[in-house]
């Protein structure tokens, strides 16, 4: 709007809104309003895990066996602790800290690439035992002394993409890091603006609590 | 510091002044910038809402024109020009392309995108980048979709069905994934409208002043952040279930189909809403406009609005009373897809009321309000026929389901379109168009459209399944009723092209306010400057005040707030004392 001076508008601050209140408030709320869509994402997984199961409870005993509690905890110790060290990224930017924000990106990003690599090495070790996703599900050794259930498959096809899709926004999660530690390098975050930050620590948090409600749901079964 | 959040109120105090808008700027939305580039990366609203205006356009030609092909071939019980096959792709397509690429975006996206952040005083969406990105997501899936038109088809229904749709060989997945794609455009849509009514109205615009336009996009919007995700995971899982076959809805495998069709319409019972609500928003708009009166019932419409969007939640299992879901489950579905007629009837009733004892004038954009409230009322009470439990036993998947929905969604849907696009058309485009060939492709549309509908009512009674090539001879003469009124209908959607297309072309300058309208958008110049409001506005009445003569109806201008300079040239300097 040409009739408003900018010498009062900080550069951060897009045309069309009033303030910067504005335009952070926004954003939070379009970022929670974004949140509630991928519950829903999820909760269909959610629905169909909550069926199955109470069709055939001993299947989700049985399976969850072959699921490897340590690691799953260990990958659960991972993620809060990113949720600890993203919180403090906020908390960096809010006092000006820009070298804050980029030592705890890079500590938060750390942590999301150790829960892929124990990720990783839970699905080759599955795939190792012929636990594949789908039509290729074909259990051998003590797997197949285990999964004796007809109905096997459908388990594993749940976990995988429960997993697979949670795997996904871990990945996108670390892109995102990754934009926001380069920003923070360039000191673009201040306590007037650092809106990237809390957005993203938001959409963090949320990929943490998925995971909070997958580890009982999947491994600590029994 | 940006947490903290005192109002704006305390912080600066608003000096109020009466404005007066300049009629037909020189420099406006669509002239500001020019060549491809500028509309493709542009951030603008009205330009985006003009891009959607042309695509859903563009697919809802495609989609009549499969339509017609449908009616031509149903001409004969037996073949008459199509086969079997290619018949079943056909119908497949047409409501595919109908539904996912025409009527989900067509209010929201086209006239609601032009129209919402001028309704809400303000510059533009919140999140503008989010809003052209949305219009690209929208684009690759299209042609996601034509992708799969042209690798092999479609053939399974617009509904996708397990098992049918794990075993055929036609291009499920290219479709699903653009269906996929399409989804995530709503989402975002829906999530720009939603943030930008809380956050964004002007000054004074209270939520009891906002247009009822705006409550049925935000009742809208709501919806699609809902429901449109479980659709996504849905056409996710189906698409896993055809490259890895994780059998989770295959019965081959031990999976679930039943499960399949409560996943898909867990959405696709409130995208039925979805489709529809924003329709009532431009009705309420146009029959108060047209009558000439304050709109009957605000508060009843704006929330009856929201209560169409929650109850649409829980009533999916109506269209699963043939299925084999448990016969309590069905008793609860019909019963509150009853319930769901409450909150319709009060918008029926508060728009009548609306009208009785108003100053109607029957401009084109009345006429199509009016043709929405009778062909709509059908729809709604066939509706209420389908569910019954014991008859729908008798009409499920027969042409009074076709009937039904139809009604609903061209009587209601497209006729509120079209009611929105003669309303708003002076105010996009800045031209006027011929009221004369207006009233003749209603008529001819109006009449066309009972022509084609009404004797499917009667097929469908008569038990003619829906889906279905061949029929028995008695049904011919109804079969060809309907055939002659889709090309009568084809005919009077023509002449809509071919008159706007002329006033685009050589139609008459608009006035800023040619309908004597109340709310915002008709407070600024037609078509609107890049930036809609040369001054924060100032919202000092409401949207339907017509008790008020139109010369006091004006904007005020927020002065004093973030240095904000006022042309004097164009502001009546008149601080107003306290008005409400």
């Amino acid at each position: 709007m040409a009739n408003i001076s900018s010498t009062t508008r900080p550069a951060h601050l897009q045309h069309h809104f009033v303030d910067s209140d504005q335009q952070f408030d926004s954003a939070k709320l379009g970022m929670w309003v974004f949140l509630v869509t991928e519950i829903l994402f999820f909760g269909g997984l959610f629905a169909a895990y909550v069926i199955y199961r109470s069709w055939y409870p001993d299947l989700y005993i049985q399976a969850s066996e072959l699921l490897n509690t340590t690691w799953g905890a260990i990958n659960t110790v991972v993620l809060i602790g990113s949720s600890l060290t993203v919180a403090m990224a906020i908390r960096s930017a809010q006092t000006n800290n820009n070298r804050g924000v980029y030592i705890n990106m890079m500590i938060t990003l750390a942590l999301a690439v150790v829960f892929m690599v124990i990720k990783y090495f839970e699905y080759t070790h599955k795939f190792h035992l012929g636990i594949f996703p789908g039509g290729n599900f074909a259990p051998t050794g003590e797997a197949a002394e285990i999964l004796t259930h007809p109905k096997a498959n459908i388990f594993f096809s749940i976990y995988y993409m429960m997993t697979g899709l949670h795997g996904i926004h871990v990945v996108i999660g670390i892109g995102l890091m990754i934009w926001l530690a380069v920003k923070a390098k360039n000191n673009a975050f201040s306590a007037e603006y650092y809106t990237p930050v809390e957005v993203v620590g938001l959409y963090w948090h949320l990929v943490d609590i998925i995971w909070i409600f997958l580890f009982p749901l999947l491994y600590l079964i029994d | 510091m940006s947490t903290n959040s005192t109002p704006i109120e305390q912080k600066t105090k608003l000096h109020v002044q009466r404005y007066v808008q300049e009629e037909n700027p020189a420099v406006n939305y669509l002239n500001a910038k020019s060549g491809i580039m500028s509309w493709l990366g542009t951030l603008d609203h009205k330009r985006i809402g003009v891009m959607y205006l042309i695509s859903i356009s563009f697919f809802f030609f495609v989609g009549g024109m499969l339509a017609l092909l449908l009616r031509t071939e149903l001409w004969t019980p037996a073949k008459t020009i199509i086969e079997a096959d290619t018949y079943n792709h056909v119908f497949t397509l047409h409501g595919a392309i109908m539904i996912f690429l025409f009527l989900v975006p067509s209010i929201p996206a086209a006239l609601g995108n032009f129209l919402l952040p001028i309704q809400l005083g303000c510059k533009d969406f919140a999140f503008p980048r989010l809003n052209l990105f949305s219009f690209y997501l929208y684009v690759f899936g299209a042609l996601f979709s034509v992708t799969a038109i042209l690798t092999g088809g479609l053939d399974t229904g617009w509904t996708f069905y397990t098992p049918y749709s794990i075993t055929t060989s036609s291009s499920v997945i290219a479709m699903t994934m653009g269906v996929f794609i399409l989804g995530f455009s709503s989402i975002l849509t829906g999530i720009n409208f939603i943030i930008t009514t809380h956050k964004m109205r002007a000054p004074g615009l209270s939520w009891g002043k906002l247009p009822l336009f705006v409550w049925s996009a935000y009742a809208t919007s709501i919806i699609q952040v809902l429901a449109t995700p479980v659709l996504g995971i849905t056409l996710l899982l189906l698409i896993m279930e055809r490259v890895l076959q994780i059998g989770i809805f295959d019965p081959a495998l031990g999976g679930d189909p039943v499960l399949y069709q409560h996943f898909f319409w867990f959405y696709s019972h409130p995208a039925v809403y979805i489709m529809i609500v924003p329709g009532f928003g431009v009705i309420s708009e146009v029959i108060a406009t047209f009558s000439k009166k304050t709109i009957f019932g605000y508060w009843a419409i704006a929330l009856s609005s929201l209560a169409i969007a929650f109850m649409g939640f829980v009533v999916w299992g109506h269209h699963m009373f043939v299925s084999g879901q448990s016969p309590l489950a069905s008793f609860f579905f019909s019963f509150i897809t009853f319930l769901v007629g409450i909150p319709t009837g009060i918008k029926i009733f508060n728009w009548v009321s609306t009208m009785y004892r108003g100053s109607i004038s029957l401009e084109a954009p009345m006429l199509y309000a009016l043709g929405f409230l009778f062909l709509f009322t059908v729809g709604g009470l066939t509706g209420i026929f389908l569910g019954t439990l014991s008859v729908d036993v008798h009409l499920h998947d027969t042409y009074f389901v076709v009937a039904h929905f139809h009604y609903v969604m061209v009587g209601g849907m497209v006729m509120a379109l079209l009611a929105g696009l003669h309303y708003w058309w002076p105010k996009m485009f800045g031209k006027m168009y011929n009221k004369t060939a207006a009233f003749v492709a209603w008529l001819v549309i109006f009449v066309g459209f009972n022509v084609t509908f009404l004797p499917q009512f009667v097929l469908g009674s008569r038990g003619m399944p829906r889906r279905y090539y061949n029929y028995i001879d008695e049904f011919q003469a109804l079969h060809q009723i309907s055939t002659i009124g889709a090309y009568m209908l084809g005919l009077g959607f023509g002449i809509i092209f071919v008159y706007l297309l002329i006033s685009l072309l050589k139609g008459k300058a608009a006035p800023s306010n040619p309908w004597n309208a109340r709310t915002l958008e008709w407070t600024i110049s037609s078509p609107p400057t890049e930036h809609n409001f040369e001054h924060v506005p100032v919202v000092l009445h409401g949207p339907y005040d017509y008790h008020f003569p139109i010369e006091e109806f004006q904007l005020g201008v927020a002065g004093g707030h973030h240095d904000i300079d006022v042309h004097t040239e164009k502001v009546v300097t008149k601080p107003i004392e306290t008005e409400e």
